[in-house]
């Protein structure tokens, strides 16, 4: 729509909202009239005409209030992008055959920095080709189980992705003995089980945790040898991204791999993780770690934005890991110059005079997404 | 990647470590938790004490400390030194006997449990039959008499314990040796009393609970000599010369006997109740000393007229017409009178009167006109009111010290000049490398200040803030108690008053500035006073300012606690320190941080509302902020009123039980007493397992922005530092809250010629939310070399090296869960170290401390230490926030000891193992305060008067102790300051050598010093 609105009435309050789109290299900003989206179809027409691209087949997505990459391709989660943007609806655009779809989903905006430059960048090597299942729809994941391959049949692996919802994680734990196999025989030992499940939170509507699952990791950390107050407070501290690793005291569900064709992870199933701690090799190394970076700074003109983490410097030997990601993600630092020209000062807030220091050029991409 | 890279160690780091980091547990302060036996020894001139925990503590001259613990958990009893030797003899509550011995080991005593061993009785005796109620050590120093609740007085040889069944003197054969007359009664029971005869090794007096007091012959086997009195004996003992027995009862008499061969029955010389005529409760022991005089003194515990005061804990004095009864405020447990020691000397000449009390110790001079007590110098009473916060200062300037010791000894002008009596041993610690102080806050609104640089904790000064305030007991009342009619002749003696009257009054945080002498103390009732030192008394106004700390938030209410009312006209102040200023904060809730910067006279203090800022300069509020969440209605009620209450009420009742409790009988006051919390504990493990039985279930919730408590904030820190932009520094206030919060204000502070005309601006420039959400612990800036930016006025004191403000700062937050570094001006995360994440442990008490290490003089390095909610203690280094040792230091069920923990500037602590003693402890190699000392039995001491007491002496021995003093200081200050500097230096060079290059060059550094002769990296700073 027409630009000079946007000029004058800045964004959102009035009953319009800003929109950034970016296909490729390039931004387009616009205003949309937040009560009157209109349909799907006419705001992908819209986009096809902002970004000059008539005749290309695009997927859209939009970043939501979570930095979470969701896709737009009906009406009903174009109006929920809409409604959910805040100030500003940020709009990605892939071409349909170059298509990252792995890079819809949660946590990708932000966790995933390599993911979000795959999306920016449609035309380097993809790491492999996706299997086109279904579109994600207008949710994300509340769970899932993860490591399979590594993991003995009898444990399973509980991812519960606490960010984003509203539900309670909604589980108690307790103290409580177990038997396990171990070079003197059978041995009882503490150990730590679920003990309640709130109804409709988080951990029942999952339906992977049940009450008497032993817990045995909490994000890759044994529990055993630690008191019921220390895995409560591990818990805690993991809850916004937490990874249990249970026994399920109800084996009949478990997933039966065939151990004799298979060899790779053909473990015996009645083997406890202590006694073949070697096996359980936690896959979700460091990129998980860092799932609370979150915190959020607010400078002195009041608006609120995620904290960058810092230009690593050589003196730390544990940031390297932080420098490959930041130095991968500088490759692709190509926010063309004349984004300024594009989207004018006159919009906004300090966050956009942030956008101009050179070294913070990608970092800005998650420093707009606004969490309150 | 990274656990790989955090679990490969470097093994030259290692071996610093090593150098740098050791946990020792080094000495207790104060005073033993219920206590339950004395004993002394007039030829160490040691003390010793036992303890309901089974622990043994001795105590000779100031320094001179040991300690041991049984095995088993029981207490101890009675403590009886074996004569003219190191060694001493313990009885436990399970009837166990236990040799414990000092023995030199590399030039200093240890104190080491020999051998232990329990009575039998012949097989099927009663149990009763060998229950030990009283043992003597016999002066030949091989042979143990012990007295039984069966009235056999068993023999058992020394060391082995070896029962010599010939010898023992059964009450049959006792018997059988009386004459006919004394037979026909029923004059046994139990023996309470054995003494040993003054002069002849071979008679000992026996006396039995019925009133017969026998005297044995030893070689012969006979009765020499036999009392019988008409009442219940409690105790005799024989007079100096062995020609007169003193006996007591337990109606509140004693007696005096005549000790004459003929075994006619004596009349006793003299017999008196002292409190009569009324009914009067049992004397449960005395002595009667000779004086060269001629008038005797008479000492003796109880007595006191049953229906009155038979509630009181008395000791009573009688000396030539003078008779005073000393009224302790706890339980006495047991009493000595220090005499001469020599026993070939003719009279007694008895010194000092010791009483271990339930909660204190108490000396005092007989020798003085009106039996002043003496200070102890160690022991004492740290719970006299109960400890609500502490606080240490470490390396304080000489003049602030002199001036609190001053200040101090204005207020110990009632106590002898008596040097402390027992005097045995030698200390061989080195004298103290530092003045430090540790600061107590207590519930009745007093604030101590203890010598915390060696092994003894002294008083120094104490500093009351209730006078500022309307309370509804007058403080004056208590220098007056209940104006009591003359007779009996009591007078209350000892420190120990753990009623506080208000509870409000209570002192939450402390904040001393050692350059400037500033203090800044706050309360539970959100009073917040700032005080001066001042040497000269004064009468001002207390100047009071309102801090509404909701501001404009609409619809709260507090329901706690009211707010003190402060007095209006001018108060009275001692020299020492006083309030010019009170803060208060509205609503009044409990005070929970606070911090001081004198540089630029400003005061922070927060609240479970809000914090504020307050310049104390022009005596103006320079802003508040209240940190309440909406939601947070709970943080309104005031969730302390209703505990307050109760708290309040049973205090009430235990009053009532403690003035209605019945005196317990000496014999086995721990055994009575003992039964109960033994069973209690019993009740309670029962519960425990009851507990498991039902198990305890935890919630799994993240935590949310609505929890209660989250804008309680937990610390405040003033920091010069780069907050708005990388080009000007400028004064800066942080604050962190209970829910992740970190707001940062940048301050405009007048130059020092404007100071007073134009105001402290403050304007927040950031607001950091922590996603995790964990309470913010800790606060820190690190300068341009990673190194904490000085204290205020430690640069001006030439104390530190000015922070570097080239290079980039960075801020360091500590939450309950992580630590995480920051960059300045502009927060970007840089460092985190997740604690809970991957132990299961909370930060619970955060610190910086400089270790240097043990073997280069001049190397030392800054890190955190860390106690988690487990007890752990933790090294965490800095910048880089790599752990380094972790120390198991108190049980983690031991919730009070981990929340009183606090870390000095050296890598020390302290925390309460009970109310009333601080476990010392240290991460130091370098820093290490800990008795050492030596007891030598064949240097005895036979000067057994005190070498004062006069008046031209009671001026030297002051003039000695000052002098002595300010010797040691004078010398010792420009040491360590050089020393501090130095340390500094190198570190300085350190870092930056890090950060300029290889991370792994400790040990480069390390092998380069051993070859340069330590000469390198400092240009020969050597």
């Amino acid at each position: 729509m027409n630009r000079s609105h946007r000029h004058g009435a800045g964004s959102g309050c009035l009953g319009t909202m800003e929109v950034k789109s970016k296909f490729g290299a390039e931004f387009r900003r616009f205003s949309l009239e937040r009560s009157k989206p209109g349909k799907f179809e006419e705001f992908y027409g819209l986009l096809q005409h902002v970004h000059k691209i008539p005749n290309v087949e695009v997927l859209v997505g939009y970043a939501d209030i979570h930095g979470d990459l969701l896709p737009i391709n009906n009406d009903d989660n174009y109006h929920k992008a809409v409604s959910t943007a805040n100030p500003l609806l940020r709009i990605f655009i892939q071409k349909k055959e170059e298509a990252d779809y792995s890079a819809f989903g949660t946590d990708t905006l932000i966790k995933k920095k390599n993911v979000l430059t795959n999306v920016l960048r449609p035309d380097n090597h993809r790491k492999k080709p996706h299997i086109v299942i279904s579109m994600p729809q207008d949710f994300r994941p509340v769970s899932s189980i993860i490591d399979v391959d590594i993991l003995p049949e009898t444990h399973r692996r509980v991812r519960l992705y606490k960010y984003g919802t509203e539900k309670p994680l909604g589980f108690y734990i307790r103290d409580g003995s177990s038997v396990r196999v171990t070079p003197h025989g059978l041995e009882k030992v503490p150990g730590i089980f679920i003990s309640r499940l709130v109804p409709g939170g988080l951990a029942q509507s999952t339906g992977l945790l049940a009450v008497n699952d032993e817990v045995l990791e909490v994000n890759g950390i044994e529990v055993s040898g630690k008191s019921l107050d220390q895995v409560t407070d591990m818990m805690i501290a993991n809850s916004r991204n937490l990874i249990i690793t249970v026994r399920p005291a109800n084996q009949r569900n478990n997933v039966v791999r065939n151990s004799r064709t298979s060899g790779s992870s053909g473990q015996s199933t009645d083997n406890s993780l202590l006694g073949y701690p070697q096996q359980i090799e936690p896959s979700f190394e460091p990129e998980d770690e860092d799932s609370d970076e979150d915190d959020i700074i607010i400078e002195g003109n009041g608006v609120p934005r995620q904290i960058p983490k810092a230009d690593p410097n050589t003196e730390s030997l544990e940031s390297l890991t932080q420098i490959e990601l930041n130095f991968e993600s500088g490759q692709n630092g190509f926010i063309p110059s004349n984004e300024v020209s594009f989207a004018p000062i006159a919009s906004g807030t300090n966050t956009e005079f942030e956008m101009c220091d050179a070294d913070q050029k990608l970092l800005e991409e998650d420093g707009t997404i606004i969490t309150l | 990647m990274r656990r790989f890279l955090r679990s490969g160690h470097d093994p030259t780091r290692e071996r610093l470590k090593r150098d740098l980091f050791q946990f020792n547990k080094t000495v207790e302060h104060g005073f033993p938790h219920q206590p339950s036996a004395l004993g002394y020894s007039p030829s160490l001139r040691i003390l010793a004490i036992g303890t309901r925990s089974g622990a043994v503590k001795l105590y000779g001259a100031p320094g001179v400390e040991f300690m041991g613990l049984h095995r088993e958990n029981n207490a101890v009893m009675q403590i009886h030194f074996l004569p003219g030797q190191c060694q001493l003899i313990t009885l436990l509550d399970d009837n166990s006997l236990h040799l414990w011995s000092l023995k030199v080991k590399g030039g200093v005593s240890e104190l080491h449990e020999d051998e232990c061993f329990t009575l039998r009785g012949p097989p099927g005796a009663a149990p009763s039959a060998t229950q030990i109620t009283v043992v003597l050590p016999h002066s030949s120093r091989e042979l143990l008499y012990l007295g039984t609740e069966s009235g056999n007085v068993f023999v058992v040889q020394l060391p082995a314990f070896h029962t010599l069944e010939d010898q023992t003197i059964s009450s049959e054969a006792v018997l059988q040796r009386l004459p006919e007359e004394a037979r026909h009664r029923r004059v046994f029971e139990m023996v309470e009393a054995l003494q040993e005869h003054p002069r002849d090794p071979s008679q000992i007096l026996i006396g039995y609970s019925r009133g017969l007091i026998v005297i044995w012959d030893l070689q012969d086997r006979r009765v020499l000599c036999h009392v019988l009195s008409s009442q219940q004996l409690e105790n005799a003992s024989w007079q100096r010369d062995g020609r007169l027995i003193v006996s007591c009862h337990s109606d509140g008499s004693y007696c005096q006997w005549p000790v004459s061969a003929d075994s006619q029955q004596p009349e006793p010389l003299r017999s008196c109740v002292p409190y009569g005529p009324f009914p009067c409760k049992a004397i449960t022991k005395v002595f009667w000393l000779t004086t060269k005089q001629g008038l005797p003194f008479t000492v003796f515990q109880g007595g006191m007229p049953r229906a009155s005061y038979g509630d009181r804990h008395c000791i009573s004095v009688v000396h030539n017409g003078q008779q005073t009864a000393f009224d302790f405020t706890s339980r006495v447990i047991d009493f000595t009178v220090l005499i001469e020691a020599d026993p070939a000397a003719a009279f007694d000449e008895p010194y000092a009167l010791v009483v271990l009390a339930e909660e204190e110790l108490v000396v005092i001079d007989l020798k003085a006109a009106g039996w002043p007590s003496v200070q102890p110098p160690y022991l004492a009473s740290l719970h006299c009111s109960a400890i609500t916060c502490s606080h240490h200062v470490s390396n304080i300037p000489l003049k602030l010290w002199e001036r609190v010791i001053t200040a101090g000894s204005r207020q110990n002008t009632h106590f002898s000049t008596m040097e402390w009596p027992i005097d045995g041993g030698t200390s061989l610690a080195p004298a103290p490398p530092q003045r430090d102080l540790l600061l107590t806050g207590h519930e009745d609104g007093t604030v101590r200040f203890w010598d915390a640089s060696g092994v003894c904790l002294r008083l120094l000064y104490r500093l009351g803030t209730a006078q500022v305030f309307d309370t509804d007991t007058d403080p004056n009342d208590n220098l007056n108690p209940q104006g009591e009619e003359d007779w009996p002749p009591l007078r209350k003696v000892g420190s120990f008053d753990p009623y506080s009257d208000d509870p409000r009054l209570g002192i939450q945080k402390i904040f001393l500035c050692k350059y400037s002498g500033y203090l800044a103390v706050a309360g539970t009732a959100g009073q917040v006073l700032v005080l001066e030192l001042n040497d000269e008394a004064a009468e001002q106004a207390v100047e009071q300012v309102e801090a509404d700390l909701l501001q404009d938030q609409e619809g709260y209410r507090w329901k706690g606690h009211e707010r003190l009312c402060a007095r209006s006209g001018p108060v009275h102040f001692e020299p020492g320190f006083q309030p010019f200023v009170l803060v208060q904060c509205q609503p009044p809730a409990v005070v929970t941080s606070l911090a001081l910067h004198s540089e630029w006279r400003l005061v922070a203090f927060g609240t479970s509302h809000g914090f504020g800022l307050f310049d104390h300069q022009q005596r103006r509020q320079v802003f508040v902020k209240c940190t309440l969440h909406p939601s947070d209605q709970l943080a309104l009620e005031g969730p302390l009123s209703r505990v307050k209450s109760l708290k309040k009420s049973l205090r009430q009742s235990f009053r009532r039980i403690r003035r209605s409790r019945v005196s317990n009988r000496k014999r086995r006051p721990a055994g009575l007493m003992g039964e109960a919390p033994e069973s209690s504990t019993r009740a309670e493990r029962a519960g425990l397992q009851n507990m498991e039985l039902a198990p305890v279930q935890r919630k799994i919730e993240a935590r949310s922005a609505e929890d209660s408590f989250t804008g309680f904030v937990r610390t405040l820190y003033f920091a010069d530092t780069y907050l708005r932009d990388s080009s000007r520094h400028c004064p800066s206030l942080w604050a962190g809250t209970n829910g992740g919060t970190v707001y940062a204000f940048s301050l405009r502070v007048p130059p020092a010629d404007r100071r007073m005309d134009e105001p402290v601006r403050a304007e927040q420039v950031k607001e950091i939310q922590l996603m995790h959400r964990a309470p913010v612990v800790g606060i820190l800036v690190l300068d341009g070399h990673s190194v904490p930016l000085p204290e205020p006025l430690e640069v001006a004191h030439d104390l530190s090296k000015s922070p570097d403000m080239q290079g980039s700062h960075q801020l360091l937050v500590v939450s309950e869960e992580q630590f995480k570094v920051f960059t300045l001006p502009k927060v970007s995360a840089k460092l985190k170290l997740k604690l809970t994440a991957l132990e299961g442990s909370r930060v619970r008490r955060v610190s910086v401390a400089h270790f240097s290490s043990c073997r280069a003089e001049d190397y030392g390095e800054h890190h955190l230490a860390v106690l988690t909610n487990l007890g752990d203690v933790q090294v965490v280094s800095l910048p880089l926030l790599k752990p380094q040792v972790r120390y198991s230091c108190i049980r983690r069920e031991d919730v009070s000891g981990i929340a009183s923990c606090v870390f000095t500037k050296y890598g020390q602590g302290f925390y309460l193992i009970s109310p009333s003693e601080f476990e010392r402890f240290s991460l130091s190699t370098k820093w290490l305060i800990e008795p050492r000392c030596l007891v030598d039995p064949a240097e005895t001491k036979n000067h057994s008067q005190p070498r004062n007491s006069s008046g031209t002496k009671r001026a030297s021995g002051q003039a000695r102790n000052s002098g002595s003093q300010s010797d040691g200081e004078e010398r010792r200050p420009g040491l360590v300051m050089e020393h501090a500097l130095l340390n500094d230096e190198r570190v300085l060079k350190e870092i930056q050598s890090t950060l300029e290059g290889d991370h792994g060059s400790y040990g480069d550094r390390r092998s380069q010093r051993s070859t340069a002769g330590y000469s390198l990296s400092n240009g020969g700073a050597e």
